[in-house]
Parts: C-alpha cells; sequence; structure tokens
C-alpha cells in the first residue's frame, strides 16, 4: 500500500494553482494601495513615496461630502433592513412550515436573483414618477433602495443563527410566566445578537460598495464615494482614486474581520 | 446595537451640507466648472454649489426629464435648448433679476436657438476636432481621414469621444453631408465610414485630457480646450480643424422649471456674467465664454492658442450645431447604436 | 390534534406573516414592485427625446431582435443588439468557466488545510468578496492597461518589447470579470467539498485505477451541487454587468447592462431599454430554474 497511498491533499497542480489565485487575487490590490503613494501626477509613472494624494483626497470637498454621504446612507440602510430581517428571519424559522413561506423565501432573497442594472432602470423610472407627483426630495429614495437590496445579506446570517438556537430556552422563559416580549428581549435577542449584528456588518458593507443601483437613483448633489469614483475614473485617472480606494478598502477590511472574529467565536 | 446607530444616522442628516442653506445644485460636464469659481462665488454669496457630472447631453436631457432630478441648473449645448424649452423642463428667465444680463457678447445674444437669451446665460464656446500627438504622426492634422480613414501610423491608437451628435456629424460633413442631414445616401455614407474605421479605435471614451497628455492616444476626436489643456502637459498635441466640417458649439447654464434654489439660481447666473467671472470659466477648462470683457481677466496664452482662435482658413469649414429633426436624430441613433455593438 | 392546538398553529402562521410583512413591503416598494413599471414601459411607444409616450406599441419588444433598416423601412435582424447579446452571453460563458478551472483546485487546497488555518484561507478568499467591485474593476485596470504592472514586468524580463494591448478589450473585460466574480465560484465550492468525507476519497481510490478516475467518478459527482450553485453565482452577474465592461471596455466593448443604460441616454428609447431588461431577466430567471430543478433532484438522489 506504501506504493499507492492517495492523499487529497496533493492532487497535482492544485496547490500550486491555488497559490497562484491568491496571488493573482491580491497582487492588483496592492498595486492599487502602492501607487496610492505615488508621488508623481499620474498613475502610469512611479515618482517616489509621497502621502499627498491622501491629504489631497482629505481636503476634496466632493470626496469628504460623498464619503458622509455613502456611511449615512449605509448606516440607515443597514439599520432599516437588520430591523425587517430580523423580524422576517424569526416570522419563517422555528414554527411549522406554513403555506406562503416559499412565497417569502423568494421574495426576500429577490434582489440576489434580478441583475443589479434591472432593478437600477426600474427604479430610476419609479422615483422620477413619485418625485414629479409629490415633490419630495431626499436622500430617503436612496436609502430605501439601498435597504431594499440589503435584506437578504442581513436576512441569512440571522435565519442561520435561529436555526440552530436551542428552543427550550424560551419555552422555560415561557413557562415562568415572561410575556412573549420578555422572553424575546431577555432570552431570544441575547443570544440572536451575533447574527444580527453579524447582518449589519455585511448590510453596511453591501450598501457602501453599491454603485449600479445609486448611480440610477441618486439626485442633484447625491454622488457615494463609489458614484465620484465612477465618474472620476471617465475622466482624470489620478493616484487620488487609488488613495480613496485604499482608505475605503481599510474600512472593508477592519469591518470583515471583525465579522470574521464574531463569528468565529460563535462556532 | 439599533440606538447607536440610529443616534449616528441622525448626527450624519444634520451635518449633511444638503440641509444647508445656500445650496445651489448644478448639473454640468464632467471636469467642465471651475473650482475657483465656486470657491470665490461661496465667499462672496456664502452659497454652496454641488456640481453632479454628466458626459453627455443626452444623459443629462434622459436624468432631467424623468422629474425629481433635484438639479437647479443645467449646462445643454445650444442644440439642446429647444428640446429642454419645448418640454418645459426649463424656465424663462426674468431677466429684471439679472442686472448684468447685457455682458453677454453681442454675436451670443441674438442665437437662433434663444433669442434674446431669455433662456440660457453663455457658459463656454468651441469647436469638435482632432488631438494629434505629433510624436507619432506628423502629417496634416486638419482632417476627419485621420479617424475615419486613419493612417497605418494611428491605427489602434485613436480614441472617439462617445458624444452621439458631434461624431455622427463630423462623418456627416466628410462625407459631403449638412449636419442633422436626411439624405440617406450621405447617411450611409457617414455610417459605413464609422462602421469600417470602429476596428481601428482603441477606445469610445472621455478623459482625453489626460490620455492625451499621457500619450496613452496618439490622437483622438477630441474637443479644442480639452486639447488646450493637453498641450499645456505635453507640447506635443496639436488640434486640427477637420477641413471637410467641424462642430462649433456653446453650452450654456439654463434654470430647470423644477428647480428649488431659484433665489440662488439667479445669483449665480448673474455671478457667471461678470466678465472678471467667466474668466474663471475659461481659465479652467479653456474655452472661450461669450460674456464681454473676459478677455482681459484670462491667462495670456488664452489671446494666442490655435485651440481657441480659430486660424482663418478653417473658419468656413466651422458648422454651428443645429437642433435635428425628429427623423435625423432617428437616423442618428440608429447610427450610433449599431456603432456600439 | 385538540382545538386549542389548532387555534396555536393558526397564531403561529398569522405571526409569521406578521413578523415578514416589513420586510415585505419594503421589498415590494423598492424591488419587485418597480419591475412592474418596467413591464408596462416596455410596451410603450418611445418620446422622441427619450421617455415614453403613453400609447400602446409592440416596438420596444419586437426592437430586442428585428431592427428597422437605418435607411430603407425593411426589417432585419438587429444586428448590434444581437452582437451584444451574443458577447455577453459568450463572456459570461468563459468566465465561468475560467473561474471553474481556477477555483475548483484553490476551493479544495481551502477544503483540505487543517482546520486551524483553513478558517485563514477562507477569509483571504472571502476578503476580496466583500470588496467594492469598482474598486477591483479599477485595480485589475492598474495591471493590464498599457503600462500596468504587467506590460511593465514583461517588457522589464524582455519577453516583449511593445506593451501587450489588452485594455479596452473584450479580454479585459473578460479577464476583468473572471477576477472580480472569482470568490462567487470559489464559496460555494468550497462549501460543497468541505461536506464530504475525505476518508471515503480515500477508500474510492483503492477501487479505481487512477487519479483521474477518482476525480471523475468520485469528487466531480459529490461536489456538483457546489459547481452548479458556484456557476450561477458567476453566470448571472456576469451576464448583467455594468461597472466591469463600463470602465474595462473603453466605451466600445459593451455588454447587456451597457446597452440597456445606452437606451435610456443616447439611444432615445426608453421602451426597448424596458424590454431588453426584461430580457436579462428573463434569461437570468431560466438559469435559476435550471438550478433549482438540478440541485432539487440532487437532494433527491441522495436519500
Amino acid at each position: 500500500m506504501a506504493t499507492k497511498t492517495f492523499s487529497v491533499a496533493k492532487l497535482p497542480g492544485f496547490t500550486t494553482t491555488a497559490i497562484l489565485v491568491f496571488i493573482i487575487l491580491y497582487l492588483p490590490i496592492l498595486t492599487l494601495v502602492a501607487y496610492s503613494f505615488n508621488a508623481s501626477q499620474s498613475v502610469a509613472i512611479w515618482g517616489g513615496f509621497s502621502l499627498d494624494w491622501y491629504v489631497k483626497a482629505w481636503n476634496n470637498d466632493a470626496v469628504k461630502d460623498a464619503t458622509v454621504r455613502s456611511l449615512l446612507i449605509a448606516v440607515c440602510a443597514a439599520v432599516i433592513s437588520t430591523a425587517v430581517a430580523t423580524m422576517a428571519a424569526l416570522g419563517t424559522t422555528r414554527r411549522k412550515a406554513f403555506k406562503g413561506q416559499t412565497f417569502i423565501y423568494v421574495m426576500i432573497n429577490q434582489p440576489l436573483m434580478v441583475p443589479e442594472i434591472v432593478t437600477a432602470v426600474s427604479l430610476l423610472i419609479l422615483f422620477g414618477m413619485v418625485k414629479q407627483a409629490t415633490g419630495i426630495q431626499g436622500i430617503g429614495y436612496v436609502i430605501f433602495a439601498h435597504s431594499a437590496f440589503c435584506i437578504p445579506f442581513a436576512y441569512l446570517p440571522i435565519r442561520a443563527r435561529l436555526e440552530g438556537m436551542d428552543l427550550t430556552l424560551e419555552t422555560a422563559a415561557a413557562d415562568l410566566y415572561a410575556t412573549p416580549w420578555q422572553t424575546f428581549r431577555h432570552v431570544t435577542l441575547p443570544i440572536l445578537l451575533p447574527g444580527v449584528i453579524a447582518g449589519a456588518m455585511l448590510a453596511f458593507v453591501i450598501s457602501l460598495d453599491d454603485v449600479v443601483i445609486t448611480e440610477f437613483t441618486k439626485s442633484g448633489g447625491q454622488d457615494t464615494l463609489p458614484t465620484y469614483m465612477l465618474g472620476q475614473m471617465r475622466r482624470q485617472l489620478t493616484p487620488e482614486i487609488n488613495a480613496i480606494s485604499s482608505m475605503l478598502l481599510a474600512l472593508t477590511v477592519v469591518l470583515l474581520t471583525a465579522f470574521f472574529l464574531l463569528t468565529r467565536k460563535n462556532d | 446595537m439599533k440606538k447607536p446607530a440610529l443616534a449616528v444616522a441622525l448626527l450624519l442628516t444634520t451635518a449633511l451640507p444638503a440641509l444647508a442653506e445656500g445650496q445651489l445644485n448644478l448639473f454640468n460636464w464632467g471636469d467642465y466648472t471651475s473650482p475657483e469659481l465656486l470657491e470665490k462665488f461661496k465667499k462672496d454669496t456664502g452659497i454652496t454649489v454641488t456640481v453632479t457630472d454628466y458626459d453627455s447631453n443626452d444623459t443629462a436631457l434622459a436624468k432631467v426629464s424623468v422629474g425629481g432630478s433635484g438639479f437647479d441648473l443645467v449646462v445643454p449645448s445650444a442644440h439642446f435648448v429647444q428640446i429642454y424649452v419645448e418640454k418645459g423642463l426649463i424656465q424663462k428667465l426674468d431677466l429684471t433679476r439679472l442686472p448684468h444680463h447685457s455682458n453677454i457678447a453681442p454675436e451670443w445674444m441674438d442665437v437662433e436657438w434663444d433669442k434674446g437669451r431669455n433662456y440660457t446665460i453663455p457658459w463656454q464656446w468651441g469647436t469638435t476636432g482632432i488631438s494629434v500627438d505629433t510624436s507619432i504622426y506628423k502629417g496634416d492634422p486638419n482632417t476627419s481621414e485621420l479617424f475615419l480613414n486613419p493612417p497605418d501610423e494611428l491605427k489602434g491608437k485613436i480614441n472617439v469621444v462617445p458624444e452621439m451628435n458631434e461624431v455622427v456629424n463630423l462623418a456627416v460633413m466628410w462625407a459631403g453631408g449638412e449636419p442633422c442631414t436626411e439624405d440617406v445616401a450621405v447617411l450611409k455614407k457617414a455610417h459605413d465610414a464609422l462602421i469600417n474605421a470602429r476596428p481601428f479605435w482603441v477606445s469610445m471614451d472621455y478623459g482625453t485630457t489626460e490620455h492625451m497628455a499621457n500619450g496613452d492616444w496618439a490622437a483622438s476626436v477630441n474637443w479644442s480646450g480639452e486639447t488646450f489643456r493637453s498641450r499645456l502637459k505635453n507640447p506635443n498635441v496639436i488640434y486640427g480643424y477637420p477641413k471637410e466640417g467641424y462642430p462649433l458649439w456653446m453650452d450654456s447654464v439654463a434654470l430647470l422649471s423644477e428647480a428649488q434654489n431659484v433665489d440662488e439660481a439667479y445669483t449665480f447666473l448673474d455671478f457667471i456674467s461678470l466678465p472678471e467671472n467667466a474668466a474663471l470659466i475659461s481659465a479652467f477648462a479653456r474655452y472661450p465664454n461669450g460674456i464681454t470683457g473676459s478677455e482681459a481677466f484670462m491667462p495670456a496664452d488664452m489671446a494666442t492658442a490655435p485651440e481657441v482662435n480659430i486660424p482663418a482658413e478653417f473658419k468656413a469649414a466651422g458648422h454651428f450645431m443645429p437642433t435635428c429633426s425628429g427623423k435625423a436624430a432617428e437616423y442618428m441613433a440608429a447610427i450610433w447604436t449599431d456603432l456600439q455593438k | 390534534m385538540s382545538v386549542a392546538e389548532k387555534a396555536q398553529e393558526a397564531q403561529s402562521v398569522r405571526n409569521g406573516w406578521l413578523l415578514s410583512t416589513p420586510a415585505l413591503i419594503i421589498l415590494t416598494l423598492f424591488a419587485v414592485g418597480p419591475l412592474m413599471i418596467v413591464v408596462v414601459y416596455s410596451f410603450l411607444a418611445p418620446g422622441q427625446y427619450g421617455n415614453v409616450e403613453w400609447k400602446l406599441s409592440l416596438d420596444g419588444w419586437r426592437g430586442i431582435l428585428w431592427t428597422k433598416d437605418i435607411f430603407d423601412d425593411t426589417y432585419g435582424l438587429a444586428d448590434a443588439n444581437v452582437t451584444i447579446f451574443w458577447r455577453s452571453v459568450k463572456l459570461s460563458i468563459l468566465t465561468t468557466l475560467l473561474t471553474f478551472a481556477v477555483g475548483f483546485p484553490t476551493a479544495w487546497f481551502i477544503a483540505t488545510r487543517p482546520a486551524k488555518s483553513r478558517a485563514l484561507w477562507l477569509f483571504l478568499i472571502t476578503i476580496p468578496f466583500w470588496t467594492n467591485l469598482l474598486i477591483r474593476t479599477y485595480a485589475i485596470n492598474e495591471v493590464i492597461r498599457n503600462e500596468g504592472l504587467l506590460n511593465t514586468v514583461l517588457i522589464k524580463l524582455g519577453v516583449i518589447s511593445e506593451p501587450l494591448r489588452i485594455i479596452y478589450t473584450d479580454t479585459a473585460v473578460f479577464i476583468g470579470m473572471a477576477y472580480v466574480y472569482l470568490p462567487l465560484m470559489v464559496l460555494p465550492l468550497f462549501a460543497a467539498i468541505d461536506r464530504f468525507d475525505m476518508k471515503l476519497l480515500e477508500a474510492g481510490y483503492d477501487l479505481y485505477a487512477s487519479r483521474m478516475q477518482v476525480l471523475r467518478r468520485v469528487i466531480l459527482p459529490i461536489v456538483k451541487p457546489g459547481i452548479i450553485a458556484g456557476s450561477i453565482l458567476v453566470f448571472v452577474p456576469s451576464l448583467g454587468a455594468y461597472v466591469t465592461p463600463r470602465v474595462l471596455g473603453g466605451g466600445k466593448q459593451m455588454m447587456i447592462g451597457n446597452f440597456i443604460d445606452l437606451q435610456f441616454g443616447q439611444g432615445r428609447n426608453w421602451p426597448l431599454g424596458a424590454a431588453l431588461s426584461l430580457t436579462l431577466l428573463i434569461i437570468v430567471t431560466g438559469a435559476l430554474l435550471i438550478y433549482v430543478k438540478y440541485a432539487n433532484r440532487d437532494v433527491s438522489n441522495g436519500h
């Protein structure tokens, strides 16, 4: 047998390919970050180390504006989508399967299935009509559009958490004459919380990343960081874009690391 | 966790400049608005201008015509002004609120698309021609042949700006027609030339100033001011006026019917009618502006730049772009769509 | 079942609906409902300068495949539309194949790591997944553009003397999409591989002669659900891609997403744009239904 052992870890070429994939996955991102420290005007030629582009991006009012707006939208969308997703998750788990449950699943997952451009176009038309008819303006439209497509991302981790949850604690609480609300507040929610936080974080990141739907639904002066960058990319490629990207990248990595540690602890 | 998040959201909402007093939303072409102008405007009037970019007349019109765009001012090209007027998207200006209206240069006052300037205030005007990098191509730059039938040096290195009206009309004039023609033979010739030339184009993109200055492209169908700005960074870049005919255009600022900040908009419109302010617009984007006396405040190189001062021999080839008839516009859109495949 | 139990169950169902209602309202208003407007718009006539005229017309739908010739009024195959659709489908399939070819070994690699380092590898695959798509597209642009990393290195090494012209071609869009959607392939593949007992494999290996046979007869059938899930997850967003072709295609190599966008701008044909959107939606739904069918069959076979 010694001549013919099968090691699952050693399929020929697999490890090499995998390592290459990881390198290829990270190399472009690292290049992008490296060039954000480029002293030269152009993105093409390396002109030495400098933090100028970060200073420039930091002092750029349009960037500041777009950043604040992106964060505002992402926070609101995360809060709204997580709140309704938590309720929906409670409604669709831990009870006997009921008629219409599939319908609810399909509805919740709809944003994952419909191409973004289609949703974007439909919202462009709808919001135009509503704005014209009511005269109501504001960032609310974008926030609700984001809330909608963030729901499935918030829903999934919460539901996963709920499904793995022990019902006996709640039954015990109910046996002790706790009201349903007290049971939820003091028993269910604390156990559910990591799932809720995880869901909110995913929703936040997803909202922060969105380009297409925002591009089509934004009104005057409502650029978010990604739509601002998309506009700039078509015109002036300076390392300032790299600096902005790097900052956004750092934020995402921090959030994801937190998410990673949070979910791992609960395994 | 929701309470603090909500608090943050509220905090951010109140911090948002969109809710602040003295706000104006300008919808303008990308890389076209002088930051110095906006700074000076804010210093003088306290009004903050938020600029949102668009990259073509059609994109701007589409966004505005859906309704509820949230913009106060838009900067359409001359041939789009009447469309905005017809669709009721822009409002007639109250000239009593524009004390410096008479600063508009006489030749730009009684223009066909806006007689007496009751709807628009000049922003900038220019031409659409061809930028050429002379380190790569040394021949005559003054012809549409460069992008419709490119010489070998330029093959695979030419960009064409994705502005339907100007590109199609350049080809139409090259084919011997008038802008906005409905002559099928001419249109067919223009169509075929564009389709056959397309494989030799590297891209159909904006960002011409940087790309020409960096040497990414050897030539590009391009605007005069953009070429000027490239040349300041890279002296090899020159501007060609296609002798077969090239578009002349003017972009003007108009007040949208649904504008929310009308007072601020009037303040801005009058502000840019002052020569020293109009000069700031030109000093940035490098196009002349149509306000009398602004030349005195412009950088000295504007007075001599070949991109700004059309050489006498090419003056006749310039055609001001008219508003096309519905039929002509349909032809144009069809050719353009075909060109996108 | 007692009356009380029945009542309790009805109550439970009611609560289920009640709790789901807020989510359903938001989704109806901002995701599902607006699609109905697109349906309506696809049956209207285009306005002269964009938007629509409120009269019934089938031109939007007809315009997907047939077009009035520009110069005479005969109808013919819409050449541009077909070309763009074909490019989208072709590039999406190629993207799916390439991501599978490199994603499978990667997922395998991760799944066969010791438990401790496995989480870390998985995390490394997840970071790009959650990173802004626009930023990742821009990052790949940094590598493949004329003066980018790839050309600089190759020229320095003396492999080529002229920069490879990749940017603004179909290849650029293809590379870009494979790059940005790769994590979507790796994650479900990993999930499928991770689920089954590796010892089975080693046992299976004794029965079959070669590695290739083990791969084909044992491994592939087991990870099939993962392959289907990964393929769908890559194919669907590729087909609807908008940002990647816009940034890497240089305005020339359009895909359906950009073509839809064009109809709402310079194309001035909103009904066609609406009909194209719905066509895209129908193709995607078809792909998903196939997925559901296969996924269900695998489950029933498994028991």
